[in-house]
């Protein structure tokens, strides 16, 4: 069963406290920009572990591969 | 480290990042990366001038296993600086362009002249790594 970009949309803003996801992908390659209250404060190699820990082992397998961008909610960071 | 058993990957792993100011652990290597997001890597650090050592995870998938259990980090490549992780593709294209990634790196502004030649200084991976299996 390949993933959809819509099933991780959701599993993402089920998961993070506060996120709202924006996903694209072809059924292999995603990219996911993630906003989150959760973020806050947190460095941003911790920021994307908590978007790797949604997926776990999928991760390289089901879900080849997935780029990540994580804004914090309240400091909308320019791009 | 918990456990009895020496585990030789581990540990020249460990040593590898320990003893590397700047490492990439990647597909394949800098002259031949094996994925896009392993060529995006190697191509920032070329274009910062930046030394660093890299280690090809694809010869050996303990390597890959050994290296995400140390660093908890499941995707490829992965910097580290100085011991830490830095992060994979993703971060450190959004360090790059802050221009936060050159700091980290201890690198002036990017040397905008030198488009990294063929020949740039890259230091050959500890290839114990691949060798002790």
């Amino acid at each position: 069963m390949s993933a959809t970009p819509e099933e991780l949309k959701e599993r993402i803003e089920a998961e993070i406290p506060g996120a709202v996801a924006s996903v694209t992908g072809d059924g292999h390659h995603f990219n996911a920009v993630v906003s989150a209250s959760a973020f806050a404060g947190m460095p941003r190699i911790a920021q994307h572990r908590l978007v790797y820990d949604v997926f776990g082992a999928e991760l390289g397998d089901r879900i080849h591969a997935l780029s990540i961008q994580t804004r914090t909610s309240e400091t909308e960071e320019t791009r | 480290m918990s456990d009895q058993t020496s585990n030789p990957m581990r540990e020249a792993i460990q040593e590898a990042i320990a003893e590397n100011p700047v490492i990439l652990f990647m597909k394949g290597n800098p002259e031949a990366p094996a994925c896009g997001f392993s060529a995006r890597t190697v191509a920032i650090l070329q274009s910062l001038g930046a030394r660093f050592a890299a280690v090809d995870i694809l010869p050996d998938p303990r390597i890959r296993q050994e290296l995400s259990a140390i660093s908890e980090w499941p995707t490829i490549p992965q910097l580290f600086v100085e011991g830490e992780l830095v992060g994979g593709c993703d971060i450190v294209t959004e360090m790059y362009e802050s221009g936060e990634l050159a700091q980290t790196l201890g690198l002036e502004a990017a040397p905008a002249e030198e488009e990294a030649p063929e020949g740039a200084p890259v230091q050959s991976a500890p290839l114990s790594i691949e060798n002790r299996l």
